[in-house]
């Protein structure tokens, strides 16, 4: 990770998180799916991040969005569970022997179907945690379980539509 | 005790998890409950402009309608005004002190509005050097909005009704029969009036307004229509009915803020007879 590539990833962050702060904060598709587009950020970061400093960058990037959506803690608990859940999920479905150590798990680098299977649980489980701290006691449970599976769905294009646009082939940013 | 201290090395990982969900968790709850002091809001300054910067660019594009709304009702209370003018051939009379106005009313700007959670807040672009104080009721020209819940210098964050943890006190115009109206955390454009008993002949399409048993709202502030009513299936002595609100909640641009001169009396009178005042 050199400087370079330090800053582009920090660029990357930061133009997302505005887009998702000023574009997708009442965007649901049906009142039910949100878009998370800011977690892919987080999921292209390098698996050369360990999980300690990946789970710090998550926390404050969930506590600024949680600021600006009046939502407190909610965000921030589930992106900290996504970056804990991220280094292991990465290391079980990556094939034997392991990504090359460099490696960005984004599109281009890894191909589609890898990147969904690798993308997807991580975003469920992401919008499971936000929409159970959200309904907590209130919505019923396959309201939550759906809400989560579509918003999972909904992201998961997001990022794909994203990384097809405005990626290049070779390098990550 | 070194192995001890490496296997808390090794779960060094784990253990920083725990504490930030411990920590996230705690805002929740800390930041969810009705009196507790939210110190991370959007009240905060910086975040307050920021959001305003925004609101600036994306209610340029809806100022046609709010002018429209002003106007009309500009118009409307024009004709209240005409209704309510002294004739100059009667003699206005001393009223008794208790009829004297209670309630004061302030205009602000909604510069943030959520209402895809099942905790939805506003923003307004007026605080504490405007006068406004937590616990103020909002509302706008369609019917209620919300209550203040916190303040800063110049930003105001505010419950919306669709809000599952507020209450509002409210009652069938027609029958004069009272419930509390809350919002069950799904369809953003409907709230349920709970505590009205299954005797009540309630209709659809009867007009719900705000009751003035509380200290927040005047009485007859409009709320929304019946449009559904049927037995609640978990205490049959009540009826479960929905109202449709009658207030676009995605279209806020201007709202009004109301407050109750004698709300600190009319509190402290509940506390002491340990009442639990809803809003």
């Amino acid at each position: 990770m050199n400087i370079r590539n330090l800053i582009s990833y920090g660029f990357l962050i930061l133009v997302l998180g505005l887009v998702q702060i000023l574009f997708l904060k009442n965007l649901a598709v049906f009142g039910h799916a949100f878009g998370f587009l800011y977690l892919l950020g987080l999921l292209i970061l390098p698996s050369t991040i360990r999980t300690i400093p990946l789970m710090l960058i998550a926390f404050c990037l969930g506590f600024i969005l949680d600021v600006f959506f009046e939502t407190i803690g909610m965000h921030t608990a589930a992106a900290t569970l996504f970056a804990f859940l991220k280094p292991i999920w990465l290391k079980a479905a990556s094939p034997t022997g392991g990504f090359d150590e460099a490696e960005e798990p984004s599109l281009g680098q890894i191909g589609f179907g890898r990147y969904i299977s690798y993308a997807f649980p991580l975003l469920f489980v992401y919008a499971l945690a936000f929409f159970i701290a959200d309904q907590w006691g209130t919505g019923g449970f396959f309201g939550v379980l759906s809400k989560s599976f579509f918003s999972a769905l909904f992201t998961l294009m997001l990022t794909l539509v994203v990384q097809l646009l405005f990626f290049s082939r070779k390098r990550g940013i | 005790m070194l192995r001890i201290l490496q296997f808390l090395y090794r779960v060094r990982a784990f253990l920083l998890f725990a504490f930030l969900e411990f920590l996230a968790i705690w805002m929740i709850v800390a930041n969810n409950s009705p009196q507790g002091a939210a110190f991370f809001n959007s009240s905060n300054e910086l975040v307050g402009n920021a959001l305003k910067k925004q609101a600036d660019v994306v209610q340029f594009f809806s100022l046609a309608d709010a002018n429209a709304a002003l106007v009309e009702e500009n118009a409307s209370l024009k004709q209240e005004l005409l209704r309510l003018q002294v004739k100059p051939d009667s003699m206005p009379l001393a009223i008794d002190s208790t009829l004297k106005a209670t309630f004061e009313f302030k205009g602000a700007r909604v510069v943030a509005n959520s209402l895809r959670f099942s905790q939805n807040y506003l923003t307004l672009y007026k605080g504490a050097k405007d006068g406004i104080k937590p616990g103020m009721g909002v509302f706008n020209s369609q019917g209620i909005v919300g209550r203040v819940k916190s303040v800063s210098e110049n930003y105001s964050v505010a419950f919306s009704v669709l809000n599952t943890s507020l209450l509002i006190s409210a009652k069938i115009k027609s029958s004069e029969v009272f419930g509390s109206v809350q919002w069950d955390g799904g369809n953003a454009s409907e709230v349920q009036l709970l505590y009205v008993p299954r005797h009540v002949k309630a209709r659809k399409g009867d007009t719900v307004i705000t009751s003035g048993f509380n200290a927040v709202f005047p009485e007859g502030l409009l709320i929304g229509q019946i449009s559904k009513v049927e037995v609640n299936k978990k205490d049959p002595n009540y009826l479960a009915i929905t109202v449709k609100l009658s207030t676009d909640f995605s279209k806020l641009t201007y709202v009004y803020l109301v407050e109750n001169t004698q709300f600190q009396e009319i509190d402290s009178l509940y506390r002491q007879s340990d009442l639990i005042n809803e809003y």
